[in-house]
């Protein structure tokens, strides 16, 4: 048989590899490039940032409290990826963490057992996914529509079990879940690492994550190889609704209390953005795990930085929003090949 | 003959992986309508493109009354008198048909639009196609017919000298198109060279005064209509230059025999395709033949329930099968190679070896994932088996060129070890190489015992691998040939039959 080589291209493609570094190939390098340049202006502006103590057995410090107050984000973020691996997008994570903390509250005031309410509100949050998911696969409505209906909705039901008020609870089981300690690590963490071991399970050790992205690349092409789409693209909503549920858990927990009006306002767009720092694509065909979490890791220790820094909180959104920019100009395509050029060029 | 109004000489341009004109001669009279025939890639929308001025070209030189033009725009050549009418009508329905026609030269009234003047116009250029209606009301309120009509008066100035419609009349019925043919002669009396580009053979015959035929980028053909018969064009278009690969042999002897694996009786679709029956046994090689329109794609979407039938019955294994959506048919044991390998067939961001897999793996349900290490096996067999030519098994398909494109999606299949394959255009926009290597694959798979169904608009192509074409017209199988010898002048024969 012959074999079709384009030969113009294979030398100058051979020599292209040699010179450029193998490192800059790796997904997770520009991500935690810019990861790696925040912490380090860290260290610099904040004496003792990188310190960790053991205190009363818990483990205290910038490092863990960035990882403590990023963990409902995070969660948020990884549901968020997959449905945007399948082309998709959920604005209505926040209203859907809305929605879990009245449904959790207002549960246990009703006196229900605090595991039995753990799963209703699971339970609840996975219906919400559902109906993203049947508007999006079944009535084929536009994903950034589809769920807009919930978000701007789904507040309002929160509001309604919430009666307009702020519900208070006490319950041992919920601050063990989210502000208790797990040996020296706190649950929360361990909640989220749980969660991202359990989605990676799911995303590749079954063919699931391999049907998202094909879905997401080319979602007649996988069709006409027998995927059923609608399927895939439902569990997608699923996975965001159960996911958002699970933060807003941590959350309702860790204030002891339902703010319909407050929790998980705006998350929805820190997890795309999150999703997009780790270098996804809107345009679908890739779920990206490690890097999403990456994401939120640089979206929380900005955060965090911002306020051990000591600058006043009205620049707060502005130095996010600039870090933001530059984070994504490194990805941005022209820039990294100009950069990248400019690194070789000063090679021999 | 007399001078050429417009003249394309040894114009070539390829898009990175084929060639989509090559060395092209062709040259339009005053006064004709020329009709520029082909089966879909062929090159005539790139031809007519580079004459238009959408597309630059990249070797050659195009003439107007004997001096070469550039032409870098659109615009350009609606400026020098070439006006176009593309098969996607690009007007704006919402927008009245006095705003449509007056898009990039509105009239101006102290720096505002004039729409008086704009509609007045309208009214002027719809006059010349002797068309008269009310110029205020959207676009879109009118027929399709109509709508294409203002189409071509937007094409049409006053000093337009050539005009070129890619298929005015896909949408347009009978009267419609009298209509509209009787307007191109009014054009044609007045000295205009008209293009025109249709797969209605028989429209041809009615409008054309020449006849360009091209295939697979080259021109085959060109003559005056009258000099040309029907069955002689459709050769010209199914083409004849497969000598590489000698015509047939292996699959003759290889007897199909035994209980038929696939068998289809009466299956049809409302507006798509007319009951038709099929039988396919192992070592089958059924050719599907037809010109572009017949239904070849329609019949293989059919069969593997990528398009719903609403008649009909499928027997596989000899057992009543209802399949009802390609994942029934792929468990099934059929598989199906698109003939729109980009829109249909690859995940262009997943890798090489996440395509190839695709398929096996959809087969086992999405709970048994296939390891790493025997999904990385099967890639690596399959790039050395069809011999794909890619650095690794981890690059993205869609970097590769369009023959190892279309391997992959083979590939795909093959992995999956169907009973019965059904591969529309096969050879589609691939390199001479890859091509015999395809046709070689394919003899190969069904003297191993597999059952193909394979449609392809080239006519030898068919003849070299099948030992039985069906063969389609106007969406309705109309014959099939079998025996010993398949002769592709049958072919030509039942399918230019009146």
């Amino acid at each position: 048989m012959k074999i079709e080589l384009p030969t113009s291209a294979a030398p100058a493609l051979a020599r292209r590899s040699a010179v450029a570094p193998k490192i800059f190939e790796w997904r997770a390098f520009w991500p935690l490039l810019a990861l790696g340049l925040i912490l380090l202006v860290d260290a610099f502006i904040s004496p003792g940032f990188f310190s960790i103590r053991l205190v009363e057995g818990r483990l205290y410090g910038s490092l863990i409290d960035i990882l403590y107050r990023g963990a409902p984000t995070a969660v948020v973020a990884l549901g968020m990826a997959v449905v945007i691996g399948a082309r998709g997008i959920d604005l209505s994570v926040g209203a859907v963490i809305a929605i879990a903390g009245a449904v959790m509250t207002e549960l246990i005031h009703g006196g229900m057992s605090a595991p039995a309410v753990l799963l209703a509100t699971l339970f609840v949050s996975l219906i919400c996914g559902l109906w993203n998911g049947v508007l999006v696969a079944f009535l084929d409505i536009q994903p950034i529509i589809a769920t807009l209906i919930l978000m701007v909705a789904g507040r309002g039901v929160a509001q309604m079990i919430d009666a307009g008020t702020i519900v208070t609870f006490r319950s041992e089981f919920f601050s063990a879940i989210s502000t208790g300690r797990l040996g020296p690590i706190p649950s929360r963490i361990v909640v989220a690492a749980a969660v991202y071991a359990l989605t990676w399970a799911a995303m590749r050790r079954t063919a699931l994550g391999l049907f998202v992205e094909s879905v997401g690349a080319n979602a007649e092409a996988s069709r006409l190889t027998g995927i059923d789409s609608k399927f895939v693209t439902v569990a997608t909503y699923l996975i965001s609704g159960v996911a958002a549920g699970i933060a807003g858990i941590l959350i309702t927990s860790d204030i002891r209390g339902s703010d319909a009006n407050n929790a998980g306002l705006w998350m929805e767009l820190d997890a795309i953005l999150a999703v997009v720092l780790g270098g996804g694509s809107l345009n679908g065909g890739r779920v990206y795990i490690f890097n999403t979490l990456i994401g939120v890791l640089i979206i929380q220790s900005l955060t965090t930085s911002i306020l051990v820094s000591g600058l006043p909180p009205e620049y707060n959104l502005i130095v996010k929003a600039i870090v933001v920019f530059f984070c994504l100009l490194l990805q941005a395509r022209p820039v990294r090949q100009a950069v990248g050029g400019m690194m070789w060029a000063k090679r021999p | 003959m007399q001078a050429a109004k417009v003249e394309l000489i040894g114009v070539s341009k390829s898009f990175p992986g084929v060639t989509a004109l090559d060395n092209v001669d062709v040259a339009f009279q005053p006064g004709e309508v020329h009709a520029l025939l082909g089966e879909n890639g062929a090159g005539k929308s790139t031809l007519i493109k580079i004459m238009t001025g959408a597309l630059a070209r990249d070797a050659g030189a195009v003439l107007m009354d004997g001096k070469p033009i550039e032409l870098g725009s659109p615009a350009a050549a609606q400026a020098v008198g070439i006006g176009a009418v593309y098969q996607e009508v690009n007007l704006i329905p919402t927008l009245s048909v006095a705003a449509n026609l007056t898009l990039e030269r509105q009239p101006r009234r102290f720096g505002f639009i004039s729409w008086r003047k704009a509609a007045d116009d309208a009214r002027a250029a719809l006059a010349r196609l002797d068309i008269s209606i009310d110029v205020e009301r959207p676009l879109g309120s009118y027929s399709l017919a109509v709508q294409h009509l203002v189409a071509i008066a937007r094409a049409l100035r006053d000093d337009t000298q050539v005009l070129v419609l890619d298929e005015p009349t896909a949408s347009l019925d009978a009267r419609e198109v009298e209509r509209l043919f009787a307007i191109l002669r009014d054009l044609k009396a007045r000295g205009l060279a008209i293009v025109f580009i249709t797969h209605f053979l028989d429209q041809v015959y009615q409008i054309a005064d020449r006849i360009t035929v091209l295939r697979n980028g080259r021109r085959v053909g060109a003559a005056p209509a009258a000099k040309l018969p029907q069955v002689e064009l459709v050769s010209l278009m199914l083409g004849h230059e497969l000598q590489a690969v000698e015509a047939r042999g292996a699959i003759a002897e290889a007897k199909a025999g035994g209980e038929p694996v696939l068998s289809v009786k009466g299956l049809g679709a409302k507006r798509v395709m007319a009951p038709f029956d099929l039988e396919l046994r192992a070592g089958d090689v059924l050719g599907l033949a037809g010109l572009l329109g017949s239904g070849r794609t329609e019949t293989a979407k059919l069969v593997f329930g990528a398009t719903p039938a609403d008649s009909g019955a499928i027997h596989v294994g000899g057992k009543p099968v209802a399949i009802r959506s390609p994942r029934q048919a792929i468990q099934l044991g059929i598989g199906f190679c698109p003939e729109d390998r980009k829109r249909e067939g690859l995940m262009l961001e997943l890798t090489v070896r996440e395509n190839i897999i695709l398929a096996l793996q959809t087969k086992r349900g999405w709970l048994r994932l296939l390891s790493a290490a025997e999904q990385e096996q099967l890639a690596s067999d399959m790039i050395r088996a069809l011999a794909i030519a890619t650095p690794d098994a981890e690059k993205p398909v869609g970097q590769l060129s369009g023959g190892n494109q279309q391997k992959v999606i083979l590939a795909r299949w093959l992995v999956s070890n169907p009973r019965v394959l059904i591969l529309d255009e096969p050879t589609r926009g691939i390199d001479v190489g890859a091509h015999a290597e395809i046709v070689a694959l394919i003899r190969r798979l069904c003297a191993e015992g597999m059952a193909l169904l394979v449609a392809s608009s080239e006519l030898d192509e068919i003849v070299a691998f099948s030992n039985r074409v069906a063969v389609l017209r106007d969406r309705r199988k109309v014959a099939e040939i079998a025996g010993e010898t398949i002769e592709r002048d049958d072919i030509v024969q039942a399918i230019a039959a009146p």
